[in-house]
Parts: C-alpha cells; sequence; structure tokens
C-alpha cells in the first residue's frame, strides 16, 4: 500500500530534501525534531512536526522508543530515517515494523547483514563481486605467510589477527620484506595481545574510493553509476563527484555490474550504495561495505541520471516496484558536490555554530544547493557541521569545475565560518582539475599549506 | 576567584569518558594548561584548559549540560 503519512526520524538538509521529494509525490509530513531544532527549515516545512526529546540525539534523534510512540502518535504509516543517526539500526527496523509501520529502506536481517564488515564481505565473495585479496583466517607461521603473500599478491599489509586499529600494522612489499617483518609482527602481536596469529591482506597504495549507487525492490535491483568520492579529510568525504573519469567504460560496466548482482543476491529493498577501493596502477577494484541507506552525496547521481532517488526509495518501501529498468537509467555530463560545512578552514576546521546573516545563493542551469537555512536561524551546536551541499552538473568535468568555481563565488553565508574557501582552492588546483588525486591526497595537501596560501 | 569560561557552544564534560575519573574536584591544585573539561561542538571535542593556577573550586554546571559561548564552566580559588 502506498505511504500516506511520512514521519521523518532525522533533521538538518536530509529533513528539507525528504520533504520535498514527499510532498512532491502527495505525502503527508510530519517531522521528527529536537528541542534544539524546533526551529529548524525541516519543521517549518513539514505538514506537522513533533518534538521527541532534548537537544542531546542519545535522548531524541537516536532514541528508538520515543521516535516510535511520536510516529504512532501522529498516525504515520512509514518512517524515513535519513542517514546518520538510526538510518543503518536494525533494531529501530524492527521498533518500527513491530508498530505497523513501514520502514523507507530494507529489511533488519539485510541491514544486519551486510551492517557487519565480515558478512557483507561473505555476501560479496558468493555474489562474485571482489574483495581485498587476503588470507582465509589465521597465519600461524612466517612459512604460511610467505605462501599466502603469493597468492594474494605484493605488496602485503601485515596486521595482528587478535589486534584492532592500526596496532602492528606492516607493509611488505617484496618476499624478502615479509621474511623479515612476519616473524617481527608475530613477537609484537604475541606481546600486546598474547596471541601470535596474523591476517594479511593486499596494501592498496593511495586508492581511489568509487562507490556505485543501487536501487532495489526486493525483487529486482539497478545501478545508477558510480561516484567517485576520494577527497577526504579524516575519513569525511569533503566532494563528490559523478561518475568516476578515471574508470574506462569496460571497467565502469563491471563494477555497476557487480554492484546489481550484490543487491539482487540480498533482495534488496531500497538505495544503497556499495563502496569499493579502486587500484588506479592495477584497474583493479575490491568491493570494502556497503551503507543501507541514502547517502550525502546521493544529488549528484540524480544530477546526471535524472532520477529522483529519495522518491524512488519511498516508492519501492510502500511495496511498488522500481519505477525504471536498467535500460531507462542514461547517464548524461559530469556533476560535482561539494560539502559547505560550518567549520573555519583557516583554524584547523574548528566548528563554527554561528547564526545565519544575509545569504547569497547560486542559481542558475544545473547549480542546486540543498541545506536547512533561512535568514537569522542559529545553527545548534548539538550536531553534525554539515549545513548544505552545493551541486553542480555541466557536460564535462571540466566545465563543471569551472561552474563550481563561479557558483562558490556567487554563494555567501554571513556571519559564518564555512568551508568555502577549501572549496574554492580545490577548484583553482591543477591536481584537481587534473584529477590526479586518491583517498590519501588531502590531508597532505592541506598539511602543505596550500589553503592558508589562498586569500 | 577565577573563572574558566566556555570558548564554544555545545554540550559539556567533567570526565573524558563516562568510565574516566572527573578531571577535577574541589581542593585539586590546578595549574596553567591544566585540562579541566571537554566541550563538544558539532562533534568534535575541544578541551578546555585553565589559563591561570589555583585551586579547583567547583564546576559550575553539570557534566552533559548545554552550554552557550562564554558561559562559566568552574571556579578556582586563588
Amino acid at each position: 500500500m502506498p505511504i500516506k503519512r511520512l514521519f521523518i526520524a532525522n533533521r538538518g538538509e536530509i529533513a528539507v530534501r525528504i520533504i520535498r521529494a514527499a510532498q512532491g509525490m502527495g505525502i503527508h509530513t510530519i517531522q521528527a525534531h529536537s528541542e534544539a531544532d524546533a526551529e529548524m527549515l525541516a519543521v517549518r516545512m513539514a505538514d506537522e512536526a513533533v518534538c521527541v526529546g532534548p537537544a542531546q540525539a542519545s535522548q531524541s534523534y537516536l532514541n528508538i522508543e520515543a521516535l516510535v510512540q511520536a510516529a504512532r502518535d501522529c498516525n504515520a504509516d512509514a518512517v524515513h530515517p535519513g542517514y546518520g543517526f538510526l538510518a543503518e539500526n536494525a533494531n529501530f527496523v524492527r521498533a518500527v515494523e513491530a508498530a505497523g509501520m513501514r520502514f523507507v529502506g530494507p529489511s533488519a536481517d539485510t541491514i544486519d547483514r551486510m551492517g557487519d564488515k565480515v558478512s557483507a564481505r561473505q555476501a560479496a565473495q558468493a555474489a562474485g563481486v571482489p574483495v581485498v585479496p587476503g588470507s582465509q583466517g589465521r597465519v600461524e607461521t612466517p612459512e604460511d605467510a610467505l605462501a599466502t603473500a603469493a597468492e594474494i599478491g605484493y605488496p602485503v599489509m601485515i596486521k595482528a589477527s587478535a589486534g584492532g586499529g592500526g596496532k602492528g600494522i606492516r607493509i611488505a612489499h617484496s618476499a624478502e620484506e615479509l621474511a623479515q617483518m612476519a616473524p617481527q609482527a608475530q613477537a609484537e602481536a604475541q606481546g600486546a595481545f598474547g596471541d601470535g596469529g596474523l591476517y594479511l591482506e593486499r596494501a592498496i597504495a593511495s586508492p581511489r574510493h568509487i562507490e556505485v549507487q543501487i536501487l532495489g525492490d526486493g525483487t529486482n535491483a539497478v545501478h545508477c553509476f558510480e561516484r567517485e568520492c576520494s577527497m577526504q579529510r579524516r575519513r569525511q568525504k569533503v566532494w563528490e563527484e559523478a561518475g568516476a573519469v578515471c574508470l574506462d567504460d569496460a571497467t565502469r560496466e563491471r563494477l555497476c555490474a557487480s554492484a546489481v548482482a550484490l543487491a539482487r543476491s540480498v533482495n534488496y529493498v531500497g538505495a544503497g550504495t556499495l563502496e569499493y577501493l579502486y587500484d588506479s596502477a592495477t584497474n583493479e577494484f575490491f568491493f570494502i561495505e556497503m551503507n543501507t541507506r541514502i547517502q550525502v552525496e546521493h544529488p549528484v547521481t540524480e544530477m546526471i541520471t535524472g532520477l529522483d532517488l529519495v522518491q524512488e526509495m519511498i516508492r519501492v518501501s510502500g511495496g511498488e516496484t522500481l519505477s525504471v529498468t536498467q535500460d531507462d537509467i542514461t547517464r548524461s555530463g559530469h556533476a560535482i558536490e561539494v560539502r559547505i560545512n560550518a567549520e573555519d578552514p583557516a583554524l584547523q576546521f574548528m566548528p563554527f555554530p554561528g547564526q545565519v546573516g544575509q545569504m547569497q545563493l547560486p542559481t542558475g542551469d544545473g547549480v542546486r544547493f540543498d541545506h536547512f537555512l533561512y535568514e537569522g536561524y542559529q545553527i545548534p551546536p548539538f550536531y553534525d557541521s554539515l549545513l548544505g551541499k552545493l551541486i553542480v552538473h555541466a557536460p564535462t568535468r571540466a566545465a563543471a569545475i569551472a561552474k563550481l568555481a563561479t557558483a562558490l563565488d556567487d554563494l555567501s553565508l554571513a556571519g559564518l565560518k564555512t568551508t568555502i574557501p577549501l572549496h574554492q582552492a580545490l577548484a583553482a588546483d591543477a591536481h584537481v582539475l587534473a584529477d590526479d588525486i586518491h583517498t590519501q591526497w588531502l590531508e597532505p595537501w592541506l598539511d602543505a599549506g596550500n589553503l592558508s596560501a589562498t586569500p | 576567584m577565577a573563572e574558566i569560561q566556555s570558548p564554544v557552544p555545545g554540550t559539556f564534560y567533567t570526565q573524558a569518558t563516562p568510565d574516566a575519573p572527573v578531571y577535577k574536584v574541589k581542593g585539586d591544585a590546578v595549574a596553567v594548561g591544566d585540562v579541566i573539561g571537554l566541550v563538544e561542538v558539532m562533534k568534535t571535542f575541544i578541551e578546555i584548559k585553565s589559563d591561570v593556577a589555583g585551586t579547583f573550586a567547583g564546576y559550575s554546571v553539570e557534566n552533559e549540560a548545554a552550554v552557550t559561548a562564554g558561559q562559566t564552566l568552574a571556579q578556582l580559588d586563588g
């Protein structure tokens, strides 16, 4: 049965995005909010709003009981989780369904299965999707390590089987290096964890982060091409593109087909993203994890395909089949999104939850700004720093960067410190223009003072 | 009497983690640069350090309280 009354269990720009999508489908919207978010834009836009708890997310946007109760009290028939917060929490899905409502996303079991890295890796392998080559379980002796590394291929990363984090990680570039490092790594693992077992994995130097957008209705699954999201700081994406111009057509086809195979094998419902590492040196891609929700950077995919991903996920969660077939989904041009955060790039990205003064927003063909701001709005300090996303679409990557630079110059948010200067500097950088980047590129670029050199 | 104020708005913590001891209790000596608490602003944790020396007199707000920029977090004697 189609969804008629949608409860939005999120905040910020994604709540605004969901309300726009739902209202465009004639769906009644009910916005959840914390005490600190009573004045946010999504509350003003929604048909109804309901306070679910205090400012602290643990007592509001992460409070399963309060959210489900509020949704029931408002006679919602479905809950959209957005991203972050409870979007990938299987217990939330179960609570929503136990209360007789639909969850806009995959089943609790799918979230459990794809949210766990080990079971997701197994599901990927079973669907024929390449994963980062690694040892089958523990490696006990240096001889084992050498034999395993010969199969995996060098360079290999040596990790303590029992360890977590970066402790004891070594990278061997050859059998000679591995023969020397394996006994050291074993001794260190034994000392640190009381367990000398090792785990080996192919080390991918300077990989790119490439991901594939998929949509599923439980029976059928399609891909909406890939995104390139290598520009990251502290593992947070700051700049995203669709598509990945580094891929040749044959590789793109194999990559996207692998994502569809995995989505179909788990009977996926809703919008999802499969994340891969891509090794430009060998033209290989490896599945790393799946996000079972809409993502921050979904608009770049919408720009090149013309799809509305949020409407599509609402439709399939209401029990409809996908409105498009794979053949209907084509791509045109190139899109770039940059994240406008309330942070001061000149001061180590210190958060800046100020009050919004005069706003000047860029407009024009192929320019989109998804945000939750209005003049006079006081940004609360309790949540993440994302203010909005500036998205541009143009026939080529070079034209998209030029359009981005113009749009950034036209964007002004008085009263705030934002990451606009970071993106202006990136849009003028020779490496960025040449697409000569990878996941380890941005942080050294910042450390080298490339930002402070700009006015 | 000296006051230590929050440089930013956010959530104040008197301990590094829920299991850790509180940074200071009444009567503790406070040296310049000692951390007396944390303020979480937009998911970033900022250490609140004393820029004067003295004896800790107490926190002015509770653990996990919402604070504004410039709000007094703790007081020192001496």
